[in-house]
């Protein structure tokens, strides 16, 4: 199973049609979160989809999937780090309209090589890249999981904050 | 007790403001978020580290693009915030958390603002407004740290 998610604002046609395409020609089953769909927003045609989840939907669906495709955004980065999941991402572009600015082209610059974080550059990148991640994917991945908080120097700062005296 | 609102906006922001969880071990806390959606699995995570939500409250989502829900959403965290009366306020953002500070100060709130690791090359917009009202400013990115506005203490991965 793949999980296509895109965040919970615009929609993001560019992604979706380039997953749609390579769910065209694969038996692979993917399902697609694909945001709040404008009137003229590209609708894929080989994998069912919904404009949200829920919490606990998308957890269950991530926790089933061998590999998270998405936007880059912080939401899909962390989800897909704790579950241990390989994530591809494509950033979305001001320049065409997908954001309000361009901090996902920065987002995916600097988290590219993680273990487990990969970047398409463009659309025509995708189809070959998640064949490449399916390889290597194994069903049942073991290890690569983050710890559920925050580094303990953060922690620290803030539990600092909260009962210093003003 | 001390008695602390956490709010931010669905989606990044929120998965980043749970990751701060065990910062707040001990208090009184009421979580907020633009979405009603987390309520169910926020109350599980927190009690399987043996605390209690204090109260779960969804606002108005919105976004610098959709001016009415903005002010709904504003007035909506104001009335949060006159109603619980937090004594230490912490964000993430976005929107939300700005107007959160703004009517915490008012109040005579201690207030923080995390600014999200997604803005890694510059601060986000909302941080860049709220940053100045808040007591505690921080970026998760060593290369935006100004001295202390924006100091930088380490980031939610």
């Amino acid at each position: 199973m793949i999980f296509l998610t895109v965040g919970t604002q615009e929609p993001f046609d560019r992604l979706v049609r380039a997953v749609d395409a390579w769910a065209a020609t694969h038996d692979v089953p993917v399902f697609g979160q694909l945001g709040r769909l404008a009137a003229d927003s590209y609708l894929p045609r080989h994998f069912p989809f919904e404009s949200f989840v829920s919490a606990d939907e998308f957890q269950e669906r991530l926790e089933a999937s061998r590999l998270l495709v998405g936007h880059a955004g912080m939401g899909s980065i962390i989800s897909a780090l704790s579950a241990g999941k390989p994530l591809l991402m494509m950033a979305r572009r001001a320049a065409l309209g997908e954001h309000r600015n361009e901090h996902q082209l920065a987002t995916a610059a600097r988290f590219a090589g993680r273990p487990g974080l990969h970047v398409a550059a463009d659309a025509q990148a995708v189809p070959d890249l998640i064949d490449e991640l399916l390889a290597q994917a194994s069903p049942t991945p073991g290890g690569g999981q983050i710890s559920p908080y925050a580094s303990p120097e953060l922690v620290n700062a803030i539990r600092d904050f909260i009962h210093q005296r003003r | 007790m001390k008695r602390v609102l956490v709010i931010s906006s669905t989606g990044g922001h929120w998965v980043q403001l749970l990751r701060l969880m065990p910062a707040w071990d001990g208090c009184e806390v009421h979580y907020a978020c633009t979405s009603p959606d987390h309520e169910e699995r926020v109350r599980a995570a927190v009690a399987a580290r043996g605390q209690a939500v204090a109260s779960y409250t969804a606002v108005c989502d919105a976004n610098r693009w959709t001016k009415a829900k903005l002010v709904r959403q504003m007035l909506e965290v104001a009335a949060l915030v006159l109603r619980v009366r937090p004594e230490v306020i912490l964000t993430t953002g976005a929107s939300a958390g700005y107007f959160a500070i703004r009517a915490g100060k008012l109040l005579g709130a201690r207030t923080c603002w995390i600014d999200s690791i997604a803005n890694g090359e510059e601060l986000s917009l909302s941080g860049e407004r709220a940053g100045p009202h808040a007591d505690l400013f921080l970026t998760q990115w060593p290369e935006l740290q100004r001295g202390d506005r924006p100091g930088y203490s380490g980031s939610i991965l």
